[in-house]
């Protein structure tokens, strides 16, 4: 269906909508680049009264975090957003969100880290802290990161467990492309009020994160590790309800597979023999290039929870795949394909599983970067590259 | 007995360590002897809020609830008048 | 992809507004009913350092995302840039290219459009920031966009009284500008 006319906005902006839509009672924000843009407009909309939350200017991105922590325990929903630095500081209260089952919304603009000191995107910054026990979401396109973000709220509070929407810096942050928003009433049916289980209240004292001997700790990991994985349920639920409900949705929610049925020129019944593993907005350029060269595509869409067995079936058959990352786990390898290559290691005939860390600190990715990591794919021997 | 496990690691029965009583943890047991002006030093220090400044026949005196002194005897070194004493306890 | 798929590139100056052009340009696409994209190079913003700013314009939806190497549009908001190596970069014989500039002084092989848009905006904002006035230009050159895409997006982006004086810049380039 053509429209006439396209809502181009700044992707930030669209996330900003997103999260207002949302109603959020408490969002404690400090800006850092390339994040900016959306704390700049959420701002701008509390101080303008378009949204109701109060928006708490803190002094830190641990504060911020912080501030989520209390306003959520309170039973309110709790939003907040950044960067690299701002995302490496947060670090120690991340466990304690997800340790306490505090399902608070953050956005991450991803960035790489300091030193050398760069503003300018890849994805080290969210990856370091996938053992945090919150879900990662990683976005491929604007329209995705303002759904995916309303879907966050909702997957949040279904599950008890903090939500990060990863969205790669100034490659999606920055960019100005078609974003069709939902109405306001459809936003409020698809995320309901928030019911906390438990809130801090007076009257009803309770003790959230409590003291864990050896004895019950192990217990509550079990616990929040078993809420992890049962999360896939709820994302993939929520995706198929949002593509029922907006005739949006990406992939089974966890796992995206683009052209990995065969299509002209290929025979038909033939499939794929080789595919490329993406994460986030390099997917876009990929498949500008990637099926045309014989390849299918598969996207990880949910990188926490890791969605082994769906990865497995997508490869099973497949004579070899490449994991196209921006991320270095620095003294092993990329980090997904760390993941890839140990989920796919017991499967029977399974595929060579080759590595290529691209886009690290902004380096841009081009459409001939990607033929020439299709090639290497295709020759189907591992190796393990940088592209740069 | 299957043990409940509120997810957050949230104790939502407030009071509830006033199950655990540590009184029976003692083998000194500290004891307000006659000196004791009621200046209420040893409620402030006093590990497990156990002590209560009253009114007894008129005087104001430290009061230890036994069911949870433990026996730190921390009250006992902390207190200016040495007005608390200690005896071993008998079990 | 099909090759309708339409690649600009803006050459300008820090303050000179490439960044807004790129969008408003993304912006205008869009009310014509295109699909589009206008992003910047992300870079350490100072003004007066030479600046790019990138779209894409397209009847498909575009998920491409990376920068623009082979341009079908260049367009250079200071004349003074024309020396850089780089406005040449990746360009085909068939790119067209805009100039702000009265004369042209550097001679390009391809089709180009020279329009002295600084005058122009000294005349109406008092400011040399030509990035409305050379689209304007570029729209009726062109005809990738329509002058009532480039003012509707006009008047969603900027303050009322800044988008009055801006359209007027857009307007006057185009009816100057001969396609």
């Amino acid at each position: 269906m053509r429209q006439t006319k396209k809502n181009v906005v700044e992707v930030s902006y669209a996330v900003a909508e997103a999260v207002k839509q949302c109603e959020p009672d408490v969002m404690a924000i400090y800006p850092i680049t390339p994040q900016t843009h959306i704390s700049e407009k959420l701002s701008q909309m509390a101080a303008d009264g378009e949204v109701s939350a109060e928006k708490i200017n803190v002094e830190s991105e641990q504060s911020a975090i912080s501030a989520c922590i209390g306003a959520q325990a309170m039973g309110l929903r709790a939003y907040t957003a950044t960067s690299s630095q701002g995302l490496a500081l947060m670090h120690e209260i991340l466990f304690i969100v997800s340790g306490m089952r505090l399902p608070i919304v953050m956005t991450v603009v991803n960035r790489s880290l300091s030193a050398p000191l760069s503003i300018w995107n890849d994805q080290q910054d969210s990856f370091s802290q996938r053992d945090t026990g919150w879900i990662q979401l990683y976005v491929e396109n604007g329209q995705e990161a303002y759904d995916t973000q309303i879907q966050a709220f909702r997957i949040a509070q279904e599950t008890n467990l903090p939500v990060m929407v990863c969205m790669d810096g100034f490659m999606l942050s920055h960019v100005y492309e078609p974003v069709e928003y939902l109405a306001q009433g459809h936003v409020n049916g698809f995320v309901p009020r928030y019911k906390p289980g438990y809130a801090l209240n007076p009257d009803k004292p309770v003790t959230m994160g409590t003291l864990g001997t050896p004895h019950y700790y192990v217990q509550f990991r079990k616990q929040l590790q078993d809420a992890l994985l049962a999360s896939k349920k709820t994302i993939m639920d929520v995706n198929s309800g949002f593509r029922s409900s907006f005739g949006r949705g990406y992939g089974d929610g966890l796992i995206e597979e683009i052209c990995m049925k065969a299509t002209p020129p290929m025979k038909k019944g033939t499939s794929r023999k080789h595919a490329l593993i993406t994460i986030g907005s390099v997917t876009g350029t990929a498949r500008d290039v990637a099926c045309k060269e014989g390849l299918g595509i598969i996207r990880v869409r949910s990188l926490r929870p890791f969605p082994e067995e769906e990865l497995r079936k997508a490869c099973s058959g497949l004579d070899s795949v490449g994991v196209l990352e921006k991320d270095i786990s620095l003294g092993a390898n990329g980090s997904l394909f760390d993941e890839v290559k140990a989920a796919l290691y017991s499967l029977r005939d399974g595929p060579v599983v080759s590595s290529f860390i691209a886009g690290i600190g902004g380096r841009d990715i081009t459409m001939d970067d990607i033929r020439d990591v299709c090639t290497k794919i295709k020759a189907g021997r591992e190796v393990r590259e940088w592209v740069m | 007995m299957k043990e409940r496990l509120n997810p957050g690691a949230v104790a939502d029965s407030p009071g509830s360590s006033k199950q655990n009583k540590t009184g029976s943890w003692r083998s000194f047991r500290p004891i307000v002897t006659d000196k004791c002006v009621g200046c209420g030093l040893c409620v402030q220090y006093c590990p497990e809020a156990c002590i209560e400044i009253k009114d007894v026949k008129g005087k104001k005196t430290a009061v230890i609830n036994y069911d949870f002194c433990k026996g730190c005897l921390i009250c006992l070194g902390e207190c200016p008048q040495k007005a608390i004493k200690s005896e071993r306890e008998k079990k | 992809m099909a090759k309708e798929m339409i690649e600009i590139r803006i050459h300008g100056r820090g303050g000179q507004g490439s960044v807004t052009a790129a969008s408003l340009l993304a912006i205008a696409a869009g009310h014509d009913g295109k699909y589009s994209q206008g992003f910047p190079a992300f870079g350490v913003e100072r003004r007066g350092a030479p600046v790019r700013a990138f779209a894409r314009i397209s009847d498909e939806p575009i998920t491409i995302r990376s920068q623009i190497y082979n341009p079908d549009y260049v367009m250079i908001m200071d004349p003074t840039l024309c020396e850089l190596p780089e406005i040449i970069s990746g360009i085909k014989p068939e790119t067209v290219i805009v100039i702000n500039s009265k004369e042209g002084g550097r001679k390009f092989r391809n089709k180009t459009y020279l329009y002295d848009a600084t005058t122009l905006a000294l005349e109406l904002l008092g400011r040399d920031i030509v990035n409305t006035a050379i689209l304007g230009v570029f729209a009726k050159a062109t005809g990738l966009v329509s002058l009532k895409g480039i003012l509707e997006a006009i008047d969603r982006e900027f303050p009322q009284k800044l988008a009055e004086k801006n359209k007027e810049l857009v307007s006057r380039a185009y009816r100057e500008t001969g396609s």
